[in-house]
């Protein structure tokens, strides 16, 4: 049904352009007049009046259309006295039988009449959804003619138009943006109902799915995200001991050594590391790097676990090397030609000018760039959730097993739970969490890095 | 010729593929201001730049002569770029102290050649290059607090304090005072008159009446060639090129 509508109104749209550019050009030579602006504005200005309508009414059609025909179908139904109803499954009784009648079978009659009942409300909607979508176009292109006038300045008029598109394109995204941050907030919020926040921040026992309390029924498990909370700082401390060191001599590298030919070449290379899907990482851990960590754990007399913090942590530090190295390596590279000049016209020479001069202008900019890469770190789900365990030891042993917050919530969302227990309901907790910590690091970092360029700029 | 401190013999200078300077020989004598003029992209800069071997820096451009510094050749692989730095202080354009303190700025270049053994022997040498500077005074109260919290003068003031305390012998200064007001620019210009007696100066500037205030021998650049060469009072009153003559009249330039 909803094919057809657009097609219908690829057509409509098409005609109201050619009418529009005909009847311009039609006017113009009644009147002996040259139109204010370009015939094809005049056809774009009865095309978007054509086009606007008809997609507002696409639109509640296809969100309000299911809801309203089943309320009407509910609200008719006759219930029989005593009878339960789940109306979720009555529903999708009804449906089954209006989309495919030799489900009738055996149902009672209320349900065959409900059906029926459903059916033809389908079809009324749909004639009626047609029947609104061509009298729209018809309006908003009626309308658009009367004012097809040459002394018209159309073309201020679409401007306008494309502008409302561009704030509306805009809006999305930031509606959405709010959608999660509502949607974490209330699920938080029914966590929190059952668990409370204190044992969640501060309790050290991560068994959601154990009853650890005689006759605990409404929190099964128990919910202390310490662990978890320890884990991820564990990994993404291995994390930056391996991006830290990396990503800071690459930028000074390329930035203060490398030749411009060289510095084209890497500096692309290294950003291609950036998009290697993490889950491939992932499996480079898990694969090749966390049996050599358990092998090395071994030959230091460390019995290291089959996945463990360092192996994940390693991997993810690969990863974001190119994060500190390329924001560092913009970094250094706008702290002013003129203060190297300076140092050098003193007689340093270029290790003393970068460690002396160039690393201390730059440092808060770097800091930026670490803290960018934390919050990278911590968000980070696939290589730990590979390469880093589920158990949720709380341990300052790198080559333990360890589980991070992200890896938790995957857990908890993994099978076909509904969203009515606690053991579901905290992954919302922990995105909460996850949320306000990297939202934080990025909005400092991103706070740092700008009062460092509005110095230099 | 027994006192020519910097000795310049046919000097090409190449950016990629376009040649900046043409042959340029000049003899430059000690303790004395030189100074270069010349239209903007003339090429006075570039000359400045191959005396502490700032050059180096771009990567495409390319030097070619001979430049004796003290005898020694300096366009050559072998030359030691560090130490002839620290022999020939630069103040530049802008002035451009370093995002430390003030104490910080002018103490960098005898820490990083360790010429200076205590606390003591540092303290002393920044105090004596900010006197020689001229900016002591102004400033002693707050040695602490970062160079780049001074007005453009002191700032470039502070430059020169920081090019003087690792003792050279040869200041170049490029443009010292373009971003200057007038006064700044008369105190700087009192400085070099006074720095006159212990060190060799070399000095670009665009306006022709510093040169003709501060220097002594004056040297006239055009479209990167030397044009003439002489004592300051002779280029200004009596040039023996028509070129030179047309530049400080204001004909062209």
């Amino acid at each position: 049904m909803f094919f057809w509508s657009l097609v219908l109104i690829a057509v409509g749209i098409f005609s109201s352009f050619i009418y529009g550019r005909s009847r311009i050009k039609l006017n113009s030579k009644k009147q002996g007049t040259k139109s204010k602006s370009l015939p094809n504005y005049y056809a774009q200005y009865v095309l978007m009046w054509c086009l606007f309508p008809a997609l507002i009414v696409y639109f509640s059609w296809a969100i309000f259309q299911e809801q309203i025909i089943q309320n009407i179908v509910i609200s008719n139904f006759e219930f029989i006295e005593g009878a339960v109803y789940n109306e979720g499954l009555l529903l999708a009784e009804i449906r089954n039988v209006a989309n495919n009648p030799s489900f009738a079978d055996g149902k009672s009659i209320e349900i065959i009449n409900a059906a029926s009942h459903y059916s033809s409300l389908k079809q009324i909607s749909q004639i009626s959804f047609y029947t609104s979508i061509i009298i729209m176009m018809l309006l908003g292109a009626l309308y658009a003619s009367q004012k097809l006038k040459p002394e018209f300045h159309v073309q201020h008029t679409i401007e306008r138009y494309i502008q409302y598109i561009l704030i509306f394109c805009s809006s999305v995204a930031i509606f959405t943006t709010l959608g999660i941050v509502f949607s974490l907030i209330f699920e938080s919020l029914r966590f929190f109902a059952e668990v409370s926040i204190s044992e969640f921040l501060f309790s050290t026992e991560w068994y959601p799915f154990i009853p650890i309390r005689e006759g605990q029924t409404a929190a099964e498990g128990s919910f202390g995200a310490v662990p978890i909370f320890a884990g991820t700082f564990l990994v993404m401390v291995v994390a930056m001991c391996v991006a830290g060191p990396l990503g800071i001599l690459t930028a000074i590298y390329l930035a203060e050594y490398a030749s411009q030919r060289v510095r084209k070449t890497v500096k692309p290379l290294l950003e291609i590391l950036a998009g290697i899907p993490t889950i491939v990482y992932g499996f480079f851990a898990f694969v090749s790097v966390a049996p050599f960590v358990k092998a090395f754990g071994q030959s230091i007399g460390i019995d290291a676990s089959p996945t463990s913090a360092l192996a994940a942590g390693m991997v993810m530090g690969v990863m974001i090397i190119p994060f500190i190295s390329s924001l560092s390596d913009d970094v250094i590279n706008s702290v002013p030609q003129s203060l190297r000049e300076a140092s050098l016209g003193i007689g340093a020479n270029k290790a003393e000018t970068i460690k002396k001069v160039i690393l201390p202008a730059a440092l808060p900019g770097i800091v930026g760039a670490f803290l960018l890469a934390i919050s990278r770190a911590i968000g980070e789900t696939m290589i730990v959730v590979v390469a880093a365990g589920t158990a949720p030891n709380l341990t300052g042993n790198p080559f333990e097993n360890v589980t991070t917050v992200t890896v938790q919530i995957v857990v908890a969302l993994i099978g076909d739970q509904e969203f009515d227990n606690p053991r579901t309901l905290s992954a919302f907790a922990l995105g909460l969490v996850l949320f306000v910590i990297t939202l934080f690091l990025n909005i400092i970092a991103l706070q740092i890095v700008k009062r460092y360029r509005e110095r230099y700029e | 010729m027994s006192n020519s401190k910097i000795l310049a013999n046919s000097v090409d200078v190449y950016y990629g593929s376009k040649q900046a300077l043409f042959g340029i020989s000049m003899d430059i004598k000690e303790k004395e201001v030189t100074a270069l003029i010349g239209p903007s992209g003339c090429g006075k800069s570039t000359f400045l730049r191959c005396i502490n071997r700032m050059n180096d820096l771009i990567e495409i451009c390319k030097v070619s002569g001979s430049i004796k510094v003290d005898n020694e050749e300096i366009i050559s692989d072998k030359t030691d770029v560090v130490s002839l730095r620290s022999k020939i202080g630069m103040v530049f354009q802008k002035p451009n102290p370093f995002p430390k303190s003030i104490f910080d700025n002018v103490a960098y270049g005898p820490t990083i050649h360790g010429l200076v053994d205590s606390k003591n022997d540092l303290e002393e040498i920044v105090h004596s290059s900010l006197k020689k500077a001229g900016l002591f005074d102004e400033v002693k109260d707050r040695l602490n607090e970062p160079g780049t919290s001074l007005s453009g003068g002191q700032q470039q003031r502070l430059c020169i304090a920081r090019a003087i305390a690792v003792n050279p012998e040869i200041i170049l200064m490029d443009e010292p005072c373009s971003a200057l007001d007038p006064i700044a620019t008369a105190i700087i210009e009192e400085l070099i008159d006074e720095l006159r007696l212990n060190y060799t100066i070399i000095i670009v500037t665009h306006s022709m009446q510093q040169a003709a205030r501060v220097s002594q021998k004056t040297c006239f650049f055009h479209l990167g060639e030397l044009i003439e060469t002489g004592e300051t009072n002779k280029i200004f009153t009596n040039p023996d090129n028509t070129k030179t003559q047309d530049y400080i009249t204001g004909r062209f330039g």
